[in-house]
Order: C-alpha cells, then sequence, then structure tokens
C-alpha cells in the first residue's frame, strides 16, 4: 500500500488527480526500441550509418524517413483494427481466437459480391457467382461482410454468455469453422478482381485512415460510453456488475459481436489491399492480435488496459518487425524477437500489478 | 397487516437440494426499525438475506415489501423496488474508480439516444459522490483512486456509502465490519446511527455483540436455518450472555417457543 493506506485518518477528498497512466510505460517501451535500432544502425558495421528513424538522404520533405514510417504503421494496421475489437473482449477477462480465420471467411464472402464482372473485356475468371453479382456498389460487400461477423460474433457471445461455454474453448471451436467455411465458400479457389470502389477500401494508405479512425471511435467509446464502462466492470468484477444491475449476458454477447464486426472489416479492407481473397489469409492474425492488447497493457485477467495501449501495443510490434528488417536479420529472429517481447511484457505487467498491492 | 410494516416474510423457505438451509422464516421489520439477525456460521442468515434480495429465489413462503407481495427475480428488481444491498463479498469493481463503483449499473448519461452508447456524465457523477461521501462522513483520499488501491475499510465506506447515497426504503447490510480495523469499523457504526436518525429501517447481519447492542433494536437468531429468538434489546431484558445462549442452542424449550412466537 502506498500512500493510499492512512485508512481513514483526516485526509480530505477534495484531490481528484489521477495517476500516471500505464501507457505511459507502454510509450516509453517504444521510444526505447526506436533508440536501440537508431543505436544499432549506427554502431553495426555492415550498416553504412544509416539511420532508423531519420531521412539521411534528404529523400523526403520532413527531417523523418517517412517511407519507414509509413511501412511500420501499414503492416500493423489490418492486424491492429482486428486487436481492438480483441482488446474489448480481453477486458471483459475473455478471449478470441476465432478473428483470424474471420478474416479469411469475411474476405471470401465479402468479396464474392464486390467482384467486377468484366476484366480486360473478358468475363471475370474467377467469378463465383452469376452477372447477378456482379458490379453491385461497394456498400454491398462492406454490410454482408459485417453482418457476416456480426452473426459469428453473436454465436460466440451466445455460447460464452448463456451456455457458460469458456471463451477459450468457444472461440477455438469458431476458429475452426470459420477456417472451413473460408475453405467451403469457393470450394477452396482464390475470389479475385474486385470493383474499382471495393479495391479503394484498401488502397494505399486507407488501412491505416480505417485503423487509426476507429482507434479514435473506440477510445471515446471505451472512455466516455455506459459500454464502455461497463465492459471494464465486466472484466474488473462479474457479480458486482451482475449484482449492479448490468445484463451481464447482452452485454458479452454485444463485446463479442463488435470485435467479431472488427475482424470481418479487417477481413474487407485485406482482401480489397490484396485484390483477392484466399482462404489461407489471416493466418496468426488472431494470436498478433492478442500480442498487441498485451503488449500495450492490457490484463488478461481483464478490467484493465486501453485502446491507446493497444495502438502503442500494435506500434511496438510494427517497429520490431520493420527494425529487424532494417538490420537485415530475417524473420525466424523477429518471430523470436517478438515472443520474447510478450513474455516480457506480461511479466512486467504481473511485477507492476504486485508493486501495487 | 398493520401499515407501519417494511418488511413481513411469511413461511420463508429455502432448500438447497437435500439441505434445509431456510425453513419456515417469519420475520417482521417495522418502518424506522433497525434490527440485527445473529447466528452461527450456516444458520441461514446469508440464506435469508439473498431470499429477500431476489439474489435467489426461495423454495416457498411470502415476502411482503412495504405492503405489496413482491416476486423478485434478481437483485436488480430488488434495488428498483427500494432494497440496498451491502453484501458480504463487497460487489464492486476492482479496477474502477469510486464514482464509477458508486453509481455502477445507474450511470448518470446524457446523449441518451445513443442507446448503449450514451455518454456518461462524469462530472454530474463526480460532483454526487461527493455529496454522497460527505453525507456519509466517508473520507477518501482519493476518488479516483481505484478500488484495488484502498484498504479494506475505504473499500467497505465505498460499498456503505452507495447504498447509502440513493434513498432506499430498506438497507441490509451482511457483516459490514467482519473485516475491518477498530477506526473503519467505527465508521461504519457512525453511517449506521446517521441511517437510524434519518429513519431508514436497516436489517443488519452480524457476529460483534458489542455493535449489535449498540446498535439496533431488535435481534433475531437464526439457528439450523430457523428463526429461534426474536430479542427487544432495547426493552433491557437480554444480555450478550442469553443472545449466545439462543446462538449455540443452550436455551431451548419452553423459552424458544415463546421468543419464536413474539415474531407474529
Amino acid at each position: 500500500m502506498s500512500d493510499t493506506s492512512q485508512g481513514t485518518g483526516g485526509l480530505t477528498f477534495d484531490r481528484t488527480k489521477r495517476s500516471w497512466p500505464s501507457e505511459m510505460n507502454v510509450f516509453l517501451a517504444l521510444v526505447i526500441i526506436i533508440v536501440v535500432f537508431e543505436i544499432l544502425g549506427q554502431v553495426l558495421p555492415y550498416m553504412n550509418d544509416q539511420s532508423f528513424l531519420f531521412d539521411t538522404r534528404d529523400r523526403f520533405d520532413s527531417i523523418f524517413n517517412e517511407a519507414r514510417l509509413k511501412i511500420i504503421i501499414l503492416q500493423v494496421a489490418i492486424i491492429g483494427i482486428i486487436a481492438l475489437g480483441v482488446s474489448q473482449v480481453i477486458i471483459t477477462a475473455g478471449i478470441d481466437l476465432s478473428s483470424g480465420p474471420l478474416v479469411a471467411a469475411t474476405a471470401m464472402i465479402a468479396m464474392s459480391f464486390g467482384q467486377t464482372e468484366l476484366v480486360n473485356g473478358y468475363t471475370n475468371p474467377k467469378a463465383l457467382f452469376g452477372t447477378w453479382a456482379m458490379d453491385l456498389p461497394v456498400v454491398i460487400p462492406i454490410i454482408i461482410g459485417l453482418s457476416f461477423g456480426a452473426f459469428i460474433g453473436a454465436i460466440n457471445g451466445t455460447f460464452i454468455a448463456h451456455f457458460r461455454i469458456p471463451p477459450f474453448i468457444a472461440t477455438l471451436g469458431m476458429f475452426l469453422i470459420c477456417r472451413g467455411i473460408a475453405l467451403w465458400w469457393s470450394s477452396g479457389n482464390p475470389i479475385s478482381f474486385p470493383t474499382e470502389q471495393y479495391k479503394a477500401i484498401g488502397d494505399g494508405m486507407m488501412p491505416v485512415v480505417w485503423f487509426l479512425s476507429l482507434a479514435v471511435i473506440f477510445h471515446l467509446i471505451m472512455r466516455y460510453t455506459v459500454y464502455g464502462k461497463h465492459t471494464y466492470a465486466i472484466g474488473s468484477n462479474e457479480e458486482a456488475a451482475r449484482m449492479s444491475g448490468i445484463n451481464v449476458k447482452r452485454h458479452k454477447i454485444m463485446v463479442y459481436m463488435i470485435a467479431a464486426m472488427l475482424a470481418a472489416f479487417a477481413g474487407v479492407v485485406l482482401s480489397a489491399k490484396a485484390s483477392t481473397a484466399q482462404a489461407g489469409m489471416g493466418e496468426f492474425y488472431e494470436l498478433f492480435a492478442i500480442a498487441m492488447a498485451v503488449i500495450g497493457g492490457i490484463s488478461l485477467t481483464g478490467g484493465r488496459g486501453s485502446i491507446i495501449g493497444t495502438v502503442l501495443g500494435a506500434m511496438v510490434l510494427g517497429v520490431i518487425r520493420s527494425g529487424f528488417t532494417y538490420i537485415k536479420l530475417d524473420g525466424s529472429y523477429q518471430l523470436m524477437a517478438m515472443g520474447a517481447i510478450i513474455i516480457a511484457a506480461v511479466i512486467l505487467d504481473q511485477y507492476r500489478q504486485r508493486n501495487k498491492s | 397487516m398493520s401499515e407501519d410494516l417494511v418488511l413481513k416474510t411469511v413461511d420463508l423457505t429455502k432448500h438447497y437440494g437435500g439441505v434445509h438451509a431456510l425453513e419456515g422464516a417469519n420475520f417482521q421489520l417495522k418502518k424506522g426499525e433497525h434490527v440485527a439477525i445473529m447466528g452461527d456460521n450456516g444458520a441461514g442468515k446469508s440464506t435469508f438475506v439473498r431470499q429477500i434480495t431476489g439474489v435467489e429465489q426461495r423454495t416457498r413462503g411470502t415476502i411482503v415489501f412495504d405492503g405489496k407481495e413482491v416476486e423478485f427475480k434478481g437483485p436488480i428488481e430488488a434495488r428498483e423496488a427500494g432494497i440496498e444491498t451491502v453484501f458480504q463479498t463487497l460487489a464492486l469493481a476492482d479496477h474502477l474508480d469510486v464514482p464509477d463503483n458508486l453509481f455502477l449499473g445507474r450511470e448518470k448519461t446524457k446523449w441518451n439516444w445513443l442507446g448503449p452508447f450514451r455518454l456518461l456524465d462524469y462530472k454530474a457523477m463526480r460532483k454526487d459522490t461527493m455529496a454522497a461521501l460527505e453525507k456519509t462522513g466517508v473520507k477518501i483520499p482519493n476518488i479516483h483512486n481505484t478500488i484495488e488501491k484502498m484498504s479494506g475499510g475505504q473499500r467497505q465506506c465505498v460499498a456503505i456509502a452507495r447504498t447509502a447515497s440513493f434513498h432506499s426504503k430498506l438497507t441490509i447490510m451482511d457483516e459490514p465490519t467482519a473485516a475491518l480495523g477498530v477506526q473503519e469499523t467505527v465508521q461504519v457504526e457512525n453511517i449506521i446511527r446517521q441511517l437510524k436518525e434519518q429513519g431508514e429501517p436497516l436489517i443488519l447481519v452480524s457476529h460483534n455483540m458489542r455493535q449489535v447492542f449498540d446498535l439496533v433494536d431488535r435481534i433475531v437468531v437464526f439457528r439450523r436455518g430457523e428463526i429461534c429468538a426474536n430479542l427487544d434489546i432495547k426493552s433491557g431484558n437480554y444480555t450478550g450472555e442469553d443472545v449466545v445462549a439462543y446462538i449455540t442452542g443452550a436455551k431451548t424449550g419452553a423459552e424458544y417457543e415463546g421468543a419464536a412466537r413474539l415474531i407474529y
């Protein structure tokens, strides 16, 4: 106990300041990792004094290496969208393993309604449906994709809230089901040649735009709305939440639905970015999304963490991936380093928890 | 029944499978009256409270609250009807701060057309929290500290302030000072005295004989799932030893009968 342990002695209660936000720790870790890569770039003999962060060759208008900054965030943006939803699930002390395959299944389903009829004057060789499903306005595949996500999320939530299946098991089952749906939808064939409108969803930096605007929206929701408060309350003490009159079951279903809809939207963006949808898409996305949340300080026991933390956690993963490429170490080292950092993040978090109480 | 009764139970019974946790409890509470429920562990005290507050559904019997027969399907309905409870397990969310906990499940909001995404009115809740804490005399150093950072006494005070800050028709406290230090116990007892002054009825489940004799008008003793004594301690006819005798079952027979009959 720190300064709050004076019991009920003569202290006043007019001090209303908030304590040091734990997101600052993640931010500091992010800065430290960037500095480490920057130093490695200067020190390692084969690097020829390159800079990780700054524009040393005067290729850009600003002093930063804009190309690298863009890549850092672009490569985590789509998984980041999933992580926004997974964060909410983890805050309720749940887990969602189904998001990766859901990305693939939604990509397949949505794009099958977003195909263009003629490719260079010839009929679309990858057409799944007849001409009735060709060249539809882009809102139709989006609505179908999000509805599918909402449906999957509602099933997840119903099994977890009403039938009391542990979230790990319920979403593990859904993990396999969604991968199966992705394969079954077009008998394993890729779906390609979307309309221009559909492509525009994932064009260029659009994934980043989606990621950051959704992050802002869900930050505001988690912080300033009843939905957010109840999500934290359920993760913090489900019994207390129930006794306080919160409809815990309905709320959990809503949280899993929102998480699944975000994963579904990630699937739409991913297929638009790739201009194709394949059943194998989104492999390990669910795990990276969970990793972003955990690195960002969202506690797996529920009740703690924030969307800002998750965004910072996503940036940490992005910087590490980009940094390893920068110092020319291949993907195998990246995976090992990411694994180590996830474990370190949880250890630090537990250490901080113990110090508090 | 007479008009000045807040709560009346007739033949209230709860069986858990073959276990008869509560058997035929007849209980009455007058307006403004403070009653203590005492008894050994497993005597049925908490079971009794859980039936009244709708946390569990009774096996049989009737509950009349505020002049109407009631059928609470859950603690929410009981609370909406005006029964505020401080549960043994405090029912606080550890990671939330004081205003959040005080208003949990009944947040002050604005822009209600947003449905589940309606905005929290933090400012109004903070103001009301201050007022509630001031009213109950609870001192919390920083209301934006989360509950996990608080001592047992502060947590208990928050839980009680939550109960006391909403105008309830009946307050139930289930062993509110069991885990508290001396000073914190005094503070909780002061809150209870304030409730008495304000004429708000209270059911206090407690093991603390000194506390019970200090605070309440009447003691109802539970033993083996049944009410075995109803002692008007303000009359001065009973001592702590009598109460202990009823709790342990040392007093039985004729006295038991007489005591139990007082209920009706």
